[in-house]
């Protein structure tokens, strides 16, 4: 029996969608701007995250030593700085490579690298470059450094920690990181609000459209779960086919976007949509489909009353 | 069968629908309810469906008081019930096939059950070759044929017709009274509303005449009488 009126709202459902014609394409066509807008935010949140990321690699605070310091002295220092908690990473650059490196960079600047040639010794000191999980961190990491007690007998071997100097950029930095992603849960939860609100009321035009064939359904004795079944399953294709076009539509969009914006949003759109789109898929597809069935459900409610 | 206990209906101060009215039905009976427009006729078939609640009095089908019926003992009542209305009330995305086999689904019946039923009651009220048709695709007479077929299909203990043939003309009134006439010899309770002179008088059953929401009067081998 049970099984028999699954079957039945479940045909009567896809008989009403394929007879509704227009107003099921309608349906259809605001869902999958929905899941469009929604499919669009979270790669926009991935470029923001992305671009947040990029920028946070750039902040550091790196410590130059003068050019005589022995190098088991800015080990020593090296590995007490790794025990710090906030520490992701301090990554060693020995005088040597530090003259390699300079000389790599100005490859084509002659009087530079003949002005170096002639003060014959290597004028560059080795650094540490310091590395915080989190960009609020550094803060805390030049306070150990000035701490008398952490650089010991060590600080004369100290030509300079250029912490100092970025201390602005990176509190500024800090704070604008902060407020982006800040601003970016709220346009997103904001749109996506709207973009629910359109969704469900379009659903429930198209069964306010059904009110009288519901008020039939009553009188002929059919049941209240009886009568919402293929109303539900209705917003359930709606949600399907919304996410199925949703889905197709951002293949080409995002190779598109991956082919002729990379450079501007510094992450190749494509790609990701490719090695994220089990993840994707299963967003939009849950979403759609209970956007669909909740909206049907809320809808015809108010019909279904005594 | 139907008992009508000092029912009234008040819909605000200046619109009372009906008034005190005791009123006994009993099975089998072929009952036509007439007045003018605003009589009230109307209200007492939707009292019966509990689609309207009385504001004073009691209505019973059989032991039940059908205003104090949960919903799904309602939904069970109204399956002993067959409905025809002036408007039809037919579902106009389902064909006349699929809106009787509705009505059966409703009812809980099997698929073997629908597909041997329907075609016999379609055939019954005519509209074989129209099984596959939309009601929007049927004439007025065809989709009152329509409604009854729907509203015998499942057998039921009483048929309430409200002005069934108020949009049909003499040729097809006749046709939907003959079938409302075989359905009561079949032992089916009929309640018919309608201020058709023609229809009462060529049915000679009881007649209840309603004016200004009472009873004015009740007869037995009824004319029309207003």
């Amino acid at each position: 029996m049970a099984i028999r009126n699954v079957k039945r709202i479940f045909r009567a459902g896809f008989i009403n969608f394929w007879r509704n014609g227009s107003v099921s394409l309608a349906s259809v066509l605001i869902s999958t701007v929905t899941l469009s807008v929604i499919t669009a935010l979270i790669f926009l949140q991935a470029i923001l995250n992305f671009s947040l990321a990029s920028v946070k690699d750039k902040v550091d605070i790196t410590i130059y030593f003068n050019g005589g310091a022995p190098e088991e002295n800015i080990m020593t220092l090296k590995s007490s700085i790794e025990k710090l908690p906030e520490v992701a990473m301090v990554s060693y650059t020995s005088q040597e490579q530090a003259l390699a490196d300079f000389e790599a960079r100005h490859a084509g600047d002659y009087l530079t690298l003949q002005a170096l040639d002639e003060l014959g010794d290597n004028p560059l000191g080795a650094s540490l470059n310091i590395k915080a999980k989190e960009t609020s961190q550094y803060e805390s990491i030049a306070k150990f450094l000035e701490g008398d007690n952490v650089l010991g007998g060590s600080t004369d071997i100290i030509d300079k920690i250029n912490y100092n100097q970025n201390k602005v950029v990176i509190d500024r930095l800090s704070s604008i990181i902060d407020g982006a992603r800040k601003l970016g849960y709220a346009v997103t939860l904001i749109l996506v609000g709207l973009c629910i609100l359109i969704t469900f009321n379009t659903i429930r035009l198209t069964i306010y459209i059904s009110r009288e064939e519901i008020g039939i359904m009553r009188l002929v004795g059919a049941s209240n779960a009886y009568i919402r079944g293929p109303f539900l399953v209705e917003g359930i294709i709606y949600g399907f086919l919304a996410a199925l076009v949703t889905i197709i539509i951002f293949y080409p969009a995002s190779l598109w976007l991956g082919n002729h914006m990379t450079d501007f949003f510094g992450m190749n759109v494509y790609n990701y949509y490719v090695s994220n789109f089990l993840e994707i898929f299963l967003i939009i597809f849950a979403t759609g489909v209970i956007l669909g069935s909740i909206s049907s459900g809320l809808a015809i409610k108010r019909y279904l009353r005594k | 069968m139907i008992y009508f206990n000092n029912v009234s209906k008040v819909y605000s101060k200046d619109s009372t629908a009906i008034e005190d009215v005791n009123i006994t039905i009993s099975a089998g009976e072929f009952v036509s309810l007439v007045g003018h427009s605003g009589a009230g006729k109307t209200t007492l078939t939707k009292l019966i469906l509990a689609e309207e609640r009385p504001t004073n009095g009691t209505v019973f089908f059989e032991s039940l008081d059908i205003h104090k019926l949960k919903d799904r003992d309602l939904t069970k009542l109204r399956k002993r019930i067959g409905t025809v209305f002036q408007d039809f009330k037919l579902l106009q995305n389902k064909t006349a096939y699929e809106n009787i086999a509705f009505a059966m689904e409703a009812a809980g019946k099997s698929d073997e059950e629908i597909a041997s039923d329907v075609p016999h009651v379609l055939e019954l009220v005519d509209l074989t070759a129209k099984a596959l048709h939309f009601p929007s695709q049927m004439s007025g007479g065809e989709r009152q044929r329509l409604a009854i077929a729907r509203a015998i299909i499942n057998q039921p203990e009483l048929i309430i017709a409200d002005e069934p043939t108020g949009n049909l003309d003499p040729i097809n009134t006749y046709e939907v009274v003959q079938i409302l006439k075989k359905i009561n010899d079949l032992g089916t309770t009929v309640i018919l509303t309608t201020h058709n002179r023609g229809v009462i008088d060529s049915i000679g059953k009881r007649v209840i005449t309603l004016d200004k929401g009472k009873v004015a009067r009740d007869d037995k081998d009824g004319k029309y009488s207003i």
